[in-house]
């Protein structure tokens, strides 16, 4: 706030205070003419026939309008409120804020770090502990991976049991903590349209689903030279590279011919963001609990 | 502004005074009274005062039978609790209270105040202090123009004593309303409370001890909104406290021998002892005023003094303006009969919505996701969210069931245990094969039942979205 502003702020807010409180004090006395009845004086209204008196208004009344004064004298010491005058307490809304903060840091800490102690297995068992990660997946993950953690086009299902980067308890744990970054390069300029077609063949053929035998084999030979390396000679997948198990119905991007070709067409860059700086270490333990709790049969948990 | 305040009061030449707006409260001495509506007063506030006093101690089902509860948000009355949700139960109930009033005042004027009104009651309390350390009317004005000497410290302090040792335990009685009462006292006592408690206990205090002891009459003079509009209510049949104008006129004073008709004087003796009693300082004589409580003091006193004069009771009485003007009084009137049929019809629907008040909520909404459904394998999934709220008093584990045109299946649902008022929000698949389904929009009924209670259950209805018809 520059210093006009300021000033400006803190006379008309103490000019306002005057005049009210002259215009309070000025008008303390009213006159009354000598031949009035001062006991049963009417201010002139009538209406059906019934007149209103002029009685005087109660001393209290005065004094508790004195007593605002007062309190706005007092309230614009302590607090801002006269421009940029920040007031002697040093009140502020950060601070305010802050301080409900870090109470209720002091209040959620002694049970974060009593589920920190457990083990993920452990924890995923704890129904209280489940509710805080409900909420918690809700908040932060929901967006991407759905409220039930069913997943979406692009975005894993993380209720099944197929796991793209690894499903145990500390892989998930450090999904969460560090983030992935999935490449799956675009191979149109090395392996053509024709080559495209022949692999994708052979990944349908890999999984026992519908294929043209006749370009299997050819398909099979560019597999093992370009695509073995990351999903292995049988296409099951690298959880260290976070190459999808290929012979499975979960399909990421879609498992349909023409997605397949697509994928190979176009390559895939699948990212989940590393959540370790936002969430902190007691979070991502609940967090971590609740994303290996949605693989596991519930009727088991009770 | 320049001068005006040194101005005298008075100025002879104009003719005009000028006189303070604000005034001063004339302090009102009242003199006590014994008779009828005095002890009709007492029996009535009695149980309402022990009920206020008693209830925050009362444990039902091992919880304090009055808890509003307010960090966590819920009150508990007697066997039910409410929760935030609940809202239009009080409001309700603050509008069948409202209809009482009104009902009541058509009828018998303003007995609230004069009779039950906390105001009436604690100030009933801190007089009976006042004549207890004080003595009666003449005495009380008699100490209060006297100058400070040992007696008046002593007669003083032990009425201020005793108003504050009224106020301190109406202040904690009422923080025990909102905090329980044995943890706050211990919490008390050995100063560990927190400093919210403590810092109420001391505001009831100090508000009780100011309004009961100082301002009385000027709450229902000038704060008040009952009231500004009770009075409004009144009409002609409307039971009242009347001075009888037509038997007490003319007034004036006369030996217990005298026969007030060779006088020429009516049978009021101006002894003003009705307007000594009147805890708002009216004179009934005037005729019926705004202030006027309806407590009936006057008729007690006037009464009194008819008796020892040997003239017949009810000079001042409850009665009505028809009854004085012509000797009768219509009962059953339109507006009595229209307050008392509505305030009928809602009691009897609050009393139905209570008792049908469902133990569980569940609501549910259908996921903002990307998309309106997934497919998954053979299956059309639907995400829902739910929000079982649990409004029973035990924490239950409830189990959900789906039903619809289609076969159904639940997926992914989690029963955990829901406390007391709180609200679980869950995820839920709802499944269905798509070859069964040949339509895109379908309902399908999600149902929560408490697993140990089949009773307690609750149902609701959505939609069910599938993938459009491919061409048949």
């Amino acid at each position: 706030m520059s210093t006009f502003w300021s000033l400006w702020i803190i006379v008309l807010t103490l000019t306002n205070l005057a005049l009210l409180l002259w215009v309070l004090l000025a008008n303390r006395k009213v006159a009354v003419r000598d031949d009035e009845d001062p006991e049963n004086r009417t201010t002139g209204h009538v209406y059906d026939g019934i007149e209103e008196y002029d009685n005087p208004l109660p001393r209290w009344w005065f004094k508790m309008f004195i007593a605002t004064f007062i309190f706005a004298g007092v309230y614009l010491i302590l607090y801002p409120g006269l421009g940029s005058f920040p007031g002697v307490l040093g009140w502020t809304q950060e601070k305010e804020l802050r301080g409900h903060q870090q109470q209720a840091q002091a209040r959620f800490s002694e049970q974060f770090g009593e589920y920190a102690k457990t083990p993920i297995e452990e924890l995923a068992r704890d129904p209280q502990a489940m509710k805080m990660g409900l909420r918690l997946f809700a908040n932060n993950c929901a967006v991407c991976h759905g409220s039930d953690g069913g997943g979406n086009w692009g975005f894993p299902n993380l209720t099944d049991d197929a796991w793209q980067w690894g499903g145990s308890p500390e892989r998930i744990k450090q999904t969460l903590v560090q983030g992935r970054k999935a490449a799956m390069p675009a191979w149109s300029a090395s392996l053509g349209e024709q080559g495209i077609a022949e692999v994708t063949e052979y990944v349908q053929s890999m999984g026992d689903r519908e294929h043209d035998a006749e370009l299997v084999s050819a398909g099979e030979q560019k597999f093992m030279r370009n695509c073995a390396a990351c999903h292995g000679a049988d296409g099951t997948g690298n959880i260290n590279l976070g190459a999808p198990n290929l012979t499975d119905d979960v399909w990421l991007y879609g498992g349909e011919p023409s997605d397949i070709r697509q994928t190979l067409r176009v390559g895939r860059n699948g990212v989940m963001p590393a959540q370790g700086e936002l969430l902190k270490d007691d979070r991502i333990h609940i967090l971590a609990a609740y994303v290996y709790s949605l693989s596991l049969n519930y009727d088991e948990q009770e | 502004m320049t001068n005006k305040s040194k101005q005298t009061e008075q100025e002879q030449d104009t003719g005009i005074r000028y006189v303070n707006l604000y005034e001063a409260d004339e302090k009102v001495y009242m003199r006590r009274i014994t008779g009828f509506y005095q002890k009709l007063r007492r029996y009535t506030g009695m149980p309402l005062l022990a009920a206020y006093l008693l209830m925050p101690w009362l444990v039902i089902d091992g919880r304090p039978a009055m808890l509003f509860d307010l960090p966590e948000r819920r009150f508990h009355v007697l066997w039910l609790s409410f929760g935030p949700q609940d809202g239009m139960f009080l409001a309700w109930l603050l509008i069948i209270a409202a209809f009482m009033l009104f009902t009541v005042t058509v009828l018998v004027g303003r007995v609230w105040c004069g009779f039950t009104c906390p105001q009436t009651v604690w100030t009933q309390m801190f007089i009976w202090a006042e004549f207890l350390c004080e003595g009666d009317r003449n005495k009380r004005m008699k100490l209060d123009a006297r100058p400070w000497g040992p007696e008046k410290v002593a007669r003083k302090g032990a009425k201020h004593g005793i108003w504050l040792l009224i106020a301190l335990v109406t202040a904690l009685t009422f923080v025990g309303y909102f905090v329980p009462i044995r943890d706050l006292l211990v919490g008390l006592a050995t100063i560990d409370v927190h400093p919210a408690a403590a810092f109420w206990v001391f505001f009831f205090t100090a508000a009780t001890y100011m309004n009961a002891g100082f301002l009385r009459e000027q709450v229902c003079k000038y704060m008040c909104p009952y009231a500004r509009f009770q009075s409004v209510m009144y009409d002609k049949d409307t039971l009242t406290v009347f001075y009888n104008y037509v038997r007490g006129e003319p007034r004036g004073p006369r030996k217990p021998t005298d026969d007030p008709k060779e006088k020429g004087l009516g049978d009021c003796i101006d002894c003003s002892w009705c307007v000594q009693v009147c805890p708002v300082d009216i004179d009934i004589r005037d005729g019926l005023q705004a202030e006027c409580i309806d407590c009936g003091l006057c008729v007690d006193a006037c009464n009194q003094v008819m008796d020892r004069m040997d003239y017949p009771r009810g000079l001042i009485s409850f009665t009505t303006e028809d009854a004085i003007e012509k000797g009768h009084t219509k009962v059953f009137r339109p507006r009595l009969l229209g307050y008392g049929a509505v305030l009928l019809v809602m009691l009897s629907v609050f009393a139905y919505a209570l008792s049908a008040r469902l133990p569980v909520g569940l609501d549910v909404l259908r996921d903002r996701g990307m998309r309106m459904y997934r497919i998954s394998g053979p299956d059309v999934e639907n995400v829902y969210t739910l929000k079982i709220n649990n409004k029973d008093r035990d924490t239950h584990i409830y189990d959900l069931s789906v039903s619809g045109d289609y076969p159904f299946e639940l997926e992914g649902y989690r029963p955990l245990p829901v406390n007391e008022g709180e609200v679980l929000t869950l995820p839920v698949r709802v499944v269905v094969p798509r070859e069964a389904l040949d339509t895109v929009k379908t309902s399908v009924t999600l149902r929560v039942e408490a697993r140990e209670n089949p009773e307690i259950y609750t149902e609701h209805t959505t939609t069910f979205i599938g993938p459009a018809l491919r061409d048949q």
